[in-house]
């Protein structure tokens, strides 16, 4: 008896899945009704699935339809699992794995962008330092007082990770990022 | 019908509250019964309801019974079921039947009241945010807050019902938004909505489909729901495929009766419960069919050793369900009547006429399996065998074609595996969810839609109690559903997993305080019959068809039979429990160390 105690039993079989995962982009094409992003959302949610970025907005104003761009990350069977439920959705208009088709066009790769804001609020030598730093990385300065800086950057999540992390030590205060939006190259669409 | 369609032709654009619009666009879209219970926050639709008689509503006498109802209503028709409820806690309680009708793909429309749009978010009374719990349990839901979108969206919700996977919706009506006067839309006028499934199936998959069938050695038809779903063309088209081929043909729980149970191919429910021949073909098959169905885990068994040698070929109209959890090496989204239609005409294209040949060793060895007799089990002239009762329910039935509902547990295995099934839609039973309290409103849904015929819900002692209120319902409708119940005083399937499981520690799936049955059913003012000898229970059977009231049949059986053949957790299909080795012993173990690591 007490041996089967030291074991949980269940009614179901639980396989672990041990594949590699991988970082998709999806973009979702959506009728712009209300309630559609915590239909996307909550499908994400109800269902297991990882959102590691989010940017939504309306993008074609005369046809109300918006385009919600998600970064992911699991197993290629379940990225495809993910188009497929998120295309169940019935105000879901189109979903293309940004990633995939990328490299099917072969054009040299997808472009995802976020902006981010960086307020710095360093010491003399900092600044010079902050702003020289900003220069490197093509930053813009959009706002500054003699006590701080902010930053305004456009540029892949990498850059913008790293811009983060050089600020750090200057007395960096303050950060806000939009979350990857991407399209992909070549004459035509998506 | 043709003053329906006058109606809904002098109606369009007519001003109106929106209460009459409802109304109106339940009539426009051939509506004859729904299941409702009122409340403050829908009464003035229930109004217009008084007023008009071109449908009847059927008063529940809970909300979760109005939407099992509809799902009985529905998968006995192949029609759209409808139920109205009131805000709050009318909303709150038919979220099981939503999200049991999503699980088993049947098309609902549920209205709702909501409170005034006023006063939405203010935490007012009987307020709850529908459309928000509703969301993940319907296939599509609609807050409607302009009067001008309504008719517009009850046909919406109407099409996206029954369109592509069936499924549930809900239209969540404020109280303004009923007593508003707005522009009415018929349901011809409305625009064509974007929502619009893939259902013919990639022809060149289909031939591949195709030839890889023509070639097996091990074939099998692994069929499901969809196949009713997609209506009695498929159904008859799978008959035909199965026929053309010799094909040895297994289903799922929700497909029953898509291919008869006293065809010469069947070989029984597969899964869990399912009969031996059913899963070692499953297991051993070279190609395998599926068609409408979802390789769901009752099914599947432990993946990784699922059907190891097949080639797998899947047609489902839902590109979701697909690869989901079993890879498919020829995929084919589409609606099942229409693939099957292609595939037949491949077939008699091609002429496969050897066939029948090619498949005789494999016949040979599915006759070895179905000689194991697993669904043999012992008799007893003392006490009644649950197996015994659903069996002889059966043939004392049969010729009747009746209506067989189930609540959830053993008796539903038992009817799955004793009870056959020759024709689709006959059989209504919560596959998915797995919902108790199923069986019977859902037989009452049943009986409103075929009331000359025979209808049984088949419960257990337990879920019977999770609905018992709607014997009034079926009293005030004269609606005189069977309920069989076989009362074992134990929630049977819950104590056969602690058994399994739990080191037989049975808690709390004893029921101490049972109700009298019989009393209780004619407290309600239906028959109560209880049967407790073997030989009694022929001439009760007959006592109950032959009462044209509702019947509570207090069937009393063995209490500690157990379920068998079983696949326990973290098996293969070809490792069952089977009925003679299911020895105490047998069953306290199954389920092995190294495997209850991995359940």
């Amino acid at each position: 008896m007490s041996e089967q105690m030291q074991d949980f039993g269940s009614a179901y079989f639980i396989e672990p899945d041990n594949d590699p995962t991988e970082t998709h982009v999806l973009a979702v094409i959506v009728a712009n009704e209300p309630g559609v992003l915590a239909r996307v959302i909550g499908l994400f949610s109800g269902r297991g699935y990882n959102i590691e970025s989010l940017t939504v907005s309306e993008t074609e104003h005369q046809q109300h339809l918006s385009r919600i761009t998600v970064v992911t990350r699991a197993t290629p069977s379940v990225i495809d699992q993910i188009r497929h439920q998120l295309n169940r959705i019935v105000p879901v208009r189109r979903v293309v794995d940004m990633t995939v088709r990328a490299k099917e066009l072969a054009l040299g790769g997808l472009i995802a962008r976020e902006v981010a804001l960086v307020k710095v609020a360093g010491q003399a030598g900092d600044r010079i330092e902050a702003l020289r730093l900003a220069d490197a990385f093509e930053a813009k300065v959009v706002d500054a007082t003699s006590q701080h800086f902010i930053f305004e950057l456009t540029a892949k999540s990498e850059k913008v990770e790293q811009f983060i992390s050089i600020m750090e030590p200057l007395g960096l205060i303050e950060v806000c990022r939009t979350g990857v939006t991407a399209m992909n190259r070549g004459s035509q669409v998506m | 019908m043709a003053d329906n369609q006058a109606s809904a032709e002098n109606s369009d654009g007519k001003i109106m509250s929106g209460a009459e619009i409802v109304i109106q666009a339940l009539i426009d879209q051939g509506v004859d019964n729904i299941f409702g219970y009122p409340g403050g926050a829908v009464l003035p639709i229930f109004d217009e309801i008084f007023q008009q008689d071109q449908f009847r509503n059927i008063l529940v006498r809970h909300e979760q019974a109005a939407g099992f109802a509809a799902e009985g209503y529905a998968r006995s028709t192949g029609r759209v079921g409808v139920l109205l409820v009131t805000s709050g806690p009318g909303a709150t309680n038919v979220v099981t039947p939503l999200q049991d009708a999503l699980m088993d793909s049947i098309p609902l429309v549920c209205i709702s009241g909501q409170v005034p749009t006023t006063l939405i978010g203010t935490d007012a009374f009987q307020e709850a945010d529908t459309v928000g719990i509703t969301r993940p349990c319907t296939k599509h839901n609609w807050l409607v807050k302009d009067v001008n979108d309504l008719a517009r969206i009850i046909h919406e919700a109407f099409y996206v019902a029954k369109t592509g996977r069936p499924g549930p919706v809900l239209i969540d009506i404020p109280k303004d938004v009923q007593f508003a006067k707005g522009a009415y839309v018929t349901r011809k006028a409305m625009p064509r909505t974007t929502y619009q499934p893939e259902t013919e199936g990639d022809s060149g998959a289909i031939r591949r489909a195709t030839s890889l069938l023509a070639t097996a050695r091990k074939p099998i038809i692994y069929s499901g729901g969809g196949v009713i779903n997609s209506g009695a063309s498929a159904v008859q088209l799978l008959r035909e495929l199965v026929n053309i081929g010799n094909f040895p043909i297994t289903s799922t729980l929700v497909g029953l009766g898509a291919y008869p149970a006293s065809g010469k191919n069947w070989l029984g429910m597969l899964g869990m419960h399912g009969t031996y021949e059913a899963n070692m073909a499953m297991h051993d098959c070279d190609v395998m069919l599926a068609v409408g169905a979802r390789f769901d885990d009752r099914i599947t068994g432990r993946l990784d050793a699922f059907a190891p040698n097949a080639k797998i070929i899947h047609i489902d109209i839902d590109p979701s369900s697909i690869n989901k959890t079993v890879f498919a090496d020829v995929p084919l989204v589409g609606d099942v009547g229409h693939v099957l239609e292609q595939m037949v005409r491949h077939f008699r294209a091609t002429k496969v006429s050897s066939q029948g040949l090619d498949l005789q060793m494999w016949w040979q060895q599915i006759e070895e399996w179905r000689k194991r007799c697993s669904l043999a089990y012992s008799r007893s002239q003392d006490v009644i065998m649950p197996q015994y009762a659903i069996q002889r329910l059966y043939e004392l039935t049969q010729s009747y074609k009746p209506y067989i509902t189930t609540e959830v547990g053993q008796h539903q295995m038992w009817t799955a595996q004793y009870f056959g099934f020759d024709e689709p839609n006959h059989f209504m039973t919560s596959g998915g969810l797995g919902s108790m309290g199923y069986g019977f409103p859902s037989a009452i849904g049943v009986q409103l839609a075929h009331p000359d015929d025979l209808v049984i819900c088949v419960a257990g002692d337990a879920s019977i109690q999770m609905n018992i209120q709607e014997l009034a319902t079926a009293i005030q409708h004269d609606l005189p559903v069977k309920t069989f119940i076989i009362n074992n005083q134990y929630m049977g399937m819950v104590r056969q997993w602690q058994q399994l499981l739990h080191g037989n520690r049975l808690s709390h799936t004893y029921t101490e305080a049972m109700p009298d049955f019989v009393k209780l059913a004619e407290a309600y003012g239906a028959v109560g019959i209880r049967c407790s000898k073997p030989q009694d229970l022929d001439s009760k059977i007959l006592q109950m068809i032959d009462c044209d009231k509702p019947v509570l049949f207090d069937c009393r059986v063995a209490n500690l039979e157990n379920c068998f053949p079983m696949i326990p957790s973290g098996r293969a299909h070809n490792d069952m429990l089977l009925p003679d080795e299911a020895s105490a012993e047998a069953v306290a173990n199954a389920i092995k160390d190294s495997g209850r690591g991995l359940v």
